[in-house]
């Protein structure tokens, strides 16, 4: 197939296909996204894709078809793998016939995740195999590899690269698409997928028998290798191995970790011919643990003894650094160099046009001194409009919208929560407060589509994955039968409208919810919908600065006038907010 | 030191930088050569700040270490100078004479340098300053200002220019191929000059 220029998901989803997939489930997440993204689109599929409501009921849809003996991939971000883990941990009791690859991406730094956890914990906790890449050529090579472990060991394989791996680029040697012809057929055998007490004990004394064998597997398959070459030595992972072989120098032996489990015998082997050792590796001590309980007497360098740090990404400068403090001198030092201060910084925001930034208006109008728990997508952003009070994980904002009510304090609690996210885990803290007589406005955010993480299509969508068409969700029934009965949809531009709502739900008692309807203003650039722009008359506006209070980046204040910019996508809230109408159509002066 | 060109193309989310990023790639597939980079994705891409690194004949990891980028490439004056620490010493900066304030700026009241004060700061690189979206629009879409920025820097990045043009008809939406071409090439002209 030659080689590519690709985004490391893209290598990721082309090495699915030349693994034969049959069977494709995940819920949408930074960094993991692209891959179903890519495998959702490609003409002439022989297997079967879906975007799942969550990770849960993605990673169950996976293990069964894996079960019926064919292959299976689930993706999802890192705090995903925290949704799925309940069919994680008993996925690995009941094993599988055809490979289930877990694909769970890690962000470390946060670049746009509400932590730092690592998948690797996981895979250690479930007893799994993991494979953890330090390139996108070995991330792409790993997956058939990942398939054909997962069948030989009849275990789930999970599969973790980071957002330098999902999110770097580079050229890739691709081979060939296969197009699979497996049907897939459940066998009936209750001892293995009926987990009750008697089962299930048999069971977890098989997974417990397995990993040794699956320790010198991993080694034999080569994913963990070294190279002598000195008295002192530096094991690494993931992508920190290819940092530290940017800077490593003559004579220190290198050894690459990547899968686990790791062989204790193999490695102590190893750590046993040098004089001191330094484990490089982002997010949790992993391998230094495994490291450190075959050392011996051998010093270990690392985050235990406060040389490496457990939070944030490495870098090669930072390996550069780690290696310094550590007494192991790197190849090349690297230039001191420091960012300019004080300049004003570009954090994302939300878009011109964004029916958010209406909707959070009318709220603050309304509900001024209020508590707003928030949740996670685009509308997180919120915060720089102070509308944001808690983000904890998705589908949070209404049970901590009822917990705080419950908690006896007085003023006013007005939670949001986007469609995608309320269908994903917010349906439950829907139904539990109203059970439980919170009261608490919760607000909708509905632009149906999952928008942060790249328009991704929901069961709100009218449309599956691959763009066949769907019934779209009722929301508003929805709610009504999770019990509610004050549900009122509205258009989050019209904020006179919105408002008044707002003030309705306001004077009633109980869980009231408020649907904020209108399109994603990029999906609805990309669907053609136009509404002109706008733009301010010099002579009428007083420069009293309402608009630009706004926050949208379509309006700019230049020799104490507001002036709308290209970026306009014709909301006209802007318009109905100015107070002495200096804001127009364009073309309609 | 690693043995690469190393290339940092940085802007606000929607300028475009990915595509130049995509173009410079595939001139390296085309040029049988290796590279490596890594971008901005996801919510960071709403209008933020965005960086897209590119090394040509990398073989490592895909992040430039700061103080060693061999060339910068701005779409914005502002996001040069806050990515004006990745250029190595002797590096080259390519910056479009184009200012967007930050929103942060109306809404928080905080100070930003004019763009005289940027310039003058910038100077202290060696510095090529165009117009770009001029040129873009003069080529017939004010859209294709990433390619008049790439041709600019094309005169400073060891890729023949044939490759780079290959690339841009490849990736860029069929109907624009022209209007890419010219903006190339009308970048190209007046990075020679400077």
């Amino acid at each position: 197939m030659g080689r590519k220029y690709l985004l490391g998901n893209e290598a990721i989803a082309h090495a699915c296909v030349e693994s034969g997939v049959d069977f494709v489930s995940g819920y949408p997440g930074t960094p993991s996204s692209e891959v179903i993204d890519v495998l959702r689109v490609q003409p002439d599929r022989s297997y079967y894709v879906e975007w799942s409501v969550n990770e849960k009921v993605a990673l169950e849809n996976a293990l069964a078809a894996a079960w019926c003996g064919i292959r299976s991939l689930c993706t999802m971000k890192h705090v995903g793998l925290n949704v799925a883990a309940d069919p994680l941990m008993t996925s690995a009791y009941t094993g599988i016939t055809g490979g289930l690859v877990i694909m769970s991406a890690d962000d470390p730094f946060a670049h746009s995740s509400q932590n730092e956890q690592d998948t690797r914990c996981y895979a250690h906790f479930a007893r799994v195999p993991c494979l953890d890449p330090a390139s996108i050529q070995e991330a792409h090579d790993m997956i058939p590899e990942a398939f054909g472990l997962s069948e030989e060991l009849g275990l789930p394989v999970i599969f973790r690269p980071t957002t330098r791996i999902c999110h770097s680029k580079g050229d890739v040697n691709l081979g060939e698409p296969i197009v699979s012809i497996r049907k897939g057929e459940f066998h009936k055998d209750p001892r293995q997928y009926v987990v009750i007490p008697a089962h299930t004990r048999v069971l977890h004394k098989k997974l417990n028998e397995k990993q040794s064998a699956i320790r010198k597997r991993l080694v034999e398959r080569g994913f963990n290798h070294y190279k002598l070459r000195g008295k002192i030595a530096i094991i690494a992972s993931g992508i920190g191995a290819t940092y530290v072989q940017e800077v490593l120098p003559e004579g220190v032996s290198f050894m690459k970790i990547g899968a686990y489990p790791i062989d204790e015998e193999w490695l102590g082997d190893f750590v046993k011919k040098h004089e001191k050792v330094l484990v490089i590796e982002e997010l949790a001590p992993e391998v230094e643990e495994v490291v450190r309980q075959v050392a011996g007497c051998v010093p270990v360098f690392g985050k235990k003894n406060g040389y490496a740090p457990y939070e944030g990404e490495l870098s090669p400068p930072a390996v550069a650094v780690i290696m310094e403090k550590a007494g192991f001198l790197p190849k090349n030092p690297f230039p001191q160099v420091d960012p300019i201060q004080n300049l004003p910084p570009r954090p994302p925001i939300l878009c011109a046009g964004c029916l958010h930034r209406g909707a959070f208006y009318a709220i603050k109008k309304v509900f001024k001194d209020a508590i707003y728990p928030s949740d996670i997508g685009c509308y997180t952003l919120g915060l720089q409009l102070g509308v944001v009070d808690t983000t904890i994980c998705m589908g949070a904002s209404i049970t901590v919208a009822s917990g705080i009510s419950h908690a006896g304090d007085p003023r006013d609690i007005v939670c949001t929560i986007g469609d995608s996210t309320f269908l994903h885990t917010g349906i439950q803290g829907l139904i539990n407060a109203v059970y439980n007589g919170a009261n608490i406005t919760v607000v909708i955010l509905d632009n149906r589509i999952t928008a942060m993480t790249g328009h991704q299509p929901n069961p709100n969508t009218g449309v599956t994955a691959c763009g066949v068409e769907s019934p779209p969700v009722s929301l508003d029934a929805l709610c009504r039968a999770c019990g509610v009965s004050f549900v009122e949809s509205v258009d989050p531009y019209d904020i006179t409208g919105m408002v008044n709502i707002l003030q309705e739900a306001k004077r009633r008692k109980g869980v009231k919810v408020i649907i904020a309807k209108q399109m994603c203003v990029i999906s609805a650039r990309r669907a053609g919908v136009k509404r002109g722009r706008y733009g301010v008359n010099p002579d009428i506006c007083t420069g009293c600065g309402t608009c630009v209070r706004f926050g949208c980046p379509a309006i700019e204040f230049e020799d104490e006038k507001a002036r709308i910019n290209e970026l306009c996508s014709g909301c006209a809230v802007c318009a109905e907010l100015c107070p002495v109408g200096a804001i127009v159509r364009e073309g309609k002066k | 030191m690693s043995g690469s060109f190393d290339i940092l193309i940085v802007g606000i989310g929607g300028q475009g930088t990915i595509l130049a990023s995509n173009i410079l790639g595939e001139a390296c597939l085309i040029e049988g050569r290796h590279v490596k980079g890594a971008e901005t994705h996801g919510m960071a891409q709403r209008g933020g700040s965005v960086e897209s690194h590119i090394r040509i004949d990398g073989l490592f990891g895909p992040m430039i270490p700061p103080g060693q980028a061999d060339l910068l490439i701005s779409f914005d004056l502002l996001e040069a100078l806050r990515y004006s620490h990745y250029l190595k010493k002797g590096g080259k900066m390519v910056v479009n004479r184009h200012l967007v304030l930050p929103t942060s700026v109306y809404t928080q009241n905080l100070v930003a340098p004019t763009e005289d004060e940027i310039i003058a700061a910038l100077k202290k690189h060696v510095l090529c300053l165009l117009d770009a979206d001029k040129m873009a629009e003069e080529s017939g879409s004010p859209l294709s200002q990433n390619v008049v920025m790439l041709g600019a820097a094309s005169q400073s990045i060891p890729l023949k220019p044939e490759s780079l043009l290959a690339a841009v008809r490849h990736l860029v939406p069929k109907k624009t191929i022209e209007i890419n071409v010219k903006a190339f090439e009308m970048g190209r002209e007046f990075g020679g000059t400077c």
